[in-house]
């Protein structure tokens, strides 16, 4: 494996192997506080298309605590806004020796176009494609749940038995695809709740189940993933207004009260409050908001340390 | 001009003759004929069609000559087979005046390697707003017969209704590319399992079908004739087959790629299959084939639309819609329709030249008679070979088919009696 572009290039073990590497290394590196040395040498250009603050810095504090050197490279404000194209930036990167482009671009598919042709050697991960995929998104969403249902030591599906919800902009949600391949890989029984105006065409295939409604079985759901809306969606008639879909599809203390007492709360932020979350919700006991943070950084390495150093280098961080 | 004999040849019925042009046009054809002839191709294992006719050519001049002339899409056009192409009329400026139709008939002219035939635009502009100066363009020198506001759809009803209207006084066509622009926002590819996969906008049939459906109703309203640019659904057919049945005066055109290809092609993002419409299913794809095999869809088109490399070799979105086309139309049309067995080589000749010649009025096209200006193509039934796109003479490569081996390949070309294509090869010689 020497890309990330979509969970579907991840076998079952190599997506357990990435959950347990991450783990490993947050006792390796005591939780965080401690830098490995593992890709001295390396560089890690991040190659931001998108404004997307947090997750660059999530990449760059990955990369750094593996002791990588990282080149920022920001769309706004260079010759990459000026027009210059994906194939002229790839080259300019392979010509800095790159060993890794961390990429985020408005267009679905652009991380795959970087990787298969031929423009640039270095691995390719994809931080999220237009409304394509988000993959490390989806193994941090997965890290969460399995620390926090103390799953990692299972083996082969170790999700099942679990019940996933993933509710609102499943149509434009590049988590939404990313956590439907990952967490039905690792065997979890997963819906997508939306309006059908946000519901994909043929959202079966994915191998999930859809629900127009939120309130159906909400009881019966071990973790809801709630996503985040944009309000042009509003705009483009996918809902009438930001108030019927909040009461509709929004998960207030009244819906959070409904939700079994084990199940916990996911959204891969920022958050709207008082839209899709209610602040009660989003600070409530069972959100996992923060720890998705700090498991963010954590599977990160783990993707890095897979990608760039090899399979010998992990399996010696997973015996370790 | 020197007198040719094209020895030995068969026609698509499978019987062998000779067949002799004088001064560009055919004086005999049979078995036994004359032998008086300044020269003789032997025309021994080929099959002798009327040249091909292509009612939907993007040539690109004017304004976007880095992508294809009129005169190196008449090289493309003529090492297909063609002898008439029709130049849509979405250039730089936009084909919507007298002038600039009669520059690109003019540039055809001078090519002199098979005829150019301009199609006018509809609306001002492609704008889709007032009607162009129909009547200038038709009456023109280039005799404008076909008109399209192709890239764009016509979509308010009420201009189509005029557009359908004005044309009957000069016996004129509208050309639809049925596409309802709100119903296909940023559209990317066919709406489907594998768009909702790839995270790429949805290109809906129904976008396709419900304009189709309208203008139908509004043809046989006005009593007047409509044709159907590169029909891509199973529904498009079916709604087709409908009005047909009902009389109503509706032709209807499909694409090679269409016949050929579909969208799980898309799964790597290679913008080399972007085109619209957009590439369909497999169930859309034999819904087509057998929509052309039964008549129900009466040409093959080839929406020969060049692109710069640069404007492939780029993320999905960011690249254009289209393909090229002239170079590999007979050979997939021969693969997917003949060869498969779906239809015969008579109905190939009815689809790619006769058809087409009579749909668009062009006469003198689409016929081996005695006394028919000699446009024919020589074609190699038995010939298998990979696409390179490379070495076509289009001046762009961007060909979905380049590296497939397809089946029946086009050698020589003759245009008003000129050998304008041998052997695969340009011969340097022009009709003037
Ligand atoms: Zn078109």
């Amino acid at each position: 494996m020497s890309n990330l572009l979509s969970i579907n290039d991840l076998t079952l073990d190599q997506a357990l192997g990435i959950l347990r590497t991450a783990a490993e290394l947050e006792k390796l590196t005591e939780g965080g506080a401690k830098k490995l040395p593992t890709l001295r040498g390396f560089t890690i250009v991040n190659l931001f298309y998108e404004d997307s603050t947090r997750t660059r810095i999530s990449f760059e504090s990955a990369a750094k605590r593996l002791s990588a050197d990282v080149i920022n490279f920001s769309a706004k404000g260079s010759s990459v806004s000026k027009g210059e194209s994906l194939k002229d930036t790839a080259q300019t990167l392979q010509a800095m020796g790159a060993d890794a482009v961390i990429i985020r671009h408005g267009s679905s598919g652009a991380a795959a176009r970087l990787a298969s042709s031929g423009w640039i050697k270095a691995s390719v991960i994809n931080a999220g494609d237009g409304t394509h995929e988000h993959p490390t998104q989806a193994l941090l969403d997965a890290f969460t749940i399995a620390k926090r249902f103390n799953l990692l030591n299972n083996e082969g599906q170790i999700f099942v038995g679990l019940k996933v919800a993933i509710v609102g902009d499943i149509l434009h949600s590049r988590v939404a695809r990313s956590n439907a391949l990952l967490l039905t890989k690792l065997g979890a029984e997963v819906t997508m709740i939306a309006p059908p105006t946000l519901m994909p065409v043929g959202v079966a295939a994915w191998g999930v189940s859809s629900d127009y409604s939120l309130d159906n079985r909400l009881a019966e759901y071990d973790v809801v993933m709630m996503l985040r809306i944009q309000s042009e969606r509003m705009t483009d008639s996918y809902f009438p207004t930001e108030r019927e879909y909040a009461r509709r599809y929004g998960l207030n203390s009244e819906r959070l009260g409904k939700m079994k007492e084990s199940a916990i709360l996911l959204h891969p932020g920022p958050m709207n409050r008082g839209l899709e979350i209610s602040a009660e919700s989003a600070d409530a006991e069972n959100s996992m908001v923060l720890e998705q943070v700090s498991n963010g950084v954590l599977v990160r390495m783990a993707v890095l340390y897979t990608l760039l150093g090899g399979p010998t280098m992990v399996d010696e961080v997973v015996k370790a | 001009m020197k007198s040719i004999v094209i020895s030995d040849v068969k026609l698509s019925d499978g019987s062998s003759v000779s067949i002799g042009m004088r001064d560009g046009v055919i004086t005999e054809i049979g078995a036994q004929i004359s032998s008086d002839y300044d020269e003789t191709i032997l025309g021994t294992g080929l099959t002798a069609l009327p040249g091909f006719v292509d009612l939907h050519t993007h040539l690109r001049e004017p304004g976007k000559e880095d992508a294809e002339t009129v005169l190196t899409g008449s090289q493309s056009a003529v090492a297909g087979g063609f002898t008439a192409v029709s130049a849509m009329a979405n250039t730089n400026p936009v084909a919507d005046t007298a002038g600039v139709v009669e520059q690109v008939f003019r540039l055809g002219k001078e090519a002199g390697l098979c005829e150019v035939f301009p199609i006018g635009a509809v609306s001002k502009g492609l704008m889709g707003e007032q009607l162009a100066e129909l009547g200038a363009m038709a009456t023109s020198a280039a005799a404008v017969r076909i008109f399209s506001d192709d890239g764009k759809c016509i979509s308010d009803p009420l201009l189509m209704r005029r557009a359908l209207e004005y044309v009957k006084s000069f016996n004129g066509l509208i050309a639809q590319h049925a596409q309802d622009p709100r119903l296909t926002v940023n559209a990317q590819m066919n709406e489907g399992e594998i768009s909702s996969t790839l995270g790429l906008a949805g290109w809906p049939a129904v976008a396709e079908e419900s304009i189709i459906a309208r203008d139908i109703l509004l043809a046989d309203h006005v009593q007047s004739r409509l044709h159907i640019c590169h029909v891509s659904t199973a529904g498009s057919v079916e709604i087709i087959r409908w009005a047909k049945s009902r009389g109503i005066s509706v032709t209807a055109e499909v694409t090679p790629h269409h016949l050929l290809l579909t969208e799980d092609l898309i799964t790597g993002y290679d913008p080399i299959y972007k085109v619209n419409p957009p590439l369909r299913s497999q169930r859309d794809v034999e819904a087509l084939r057998t929509g052309l095999a039964d008549g129900t869809i009466d040409i093959v088109a080839t929406d020969h639309a060049p692109h710069p490399r640069e404007d492939k070799d780029c993320e999905w979105a960011a690249a254009a819609f289209g393909m090229t086309g002239l170079e590999t139309a007979f050979s997939v049309v021969f693969t997917a329709m003949v060869k498969s067995g779906l239809m015969s080589m008579e109905r190939l000749v009815e689809v790619m030249s006769t058809a087409p010649a009579r749909i668009a009025g062009y006469i003198g096209q689409g016929s081996l008679a005695i006394g028919s200006p000699a446009h024919i193509t020589l074609v190699d039934l038995a010939s298998d070979y990979p696409v390179n796109a490379r070495s076509h003479l289009s001046k762009s490569s961007n060909s979905p088919f380049n590296g497939l081996v397809l089946s029946g390949r086009v050698r020589d070309t003759l245009f008003h009696g000129v050998a304008v294509l041998r052997n695969g090869t340009l011969t340097g010689e022009r009709f003037a």
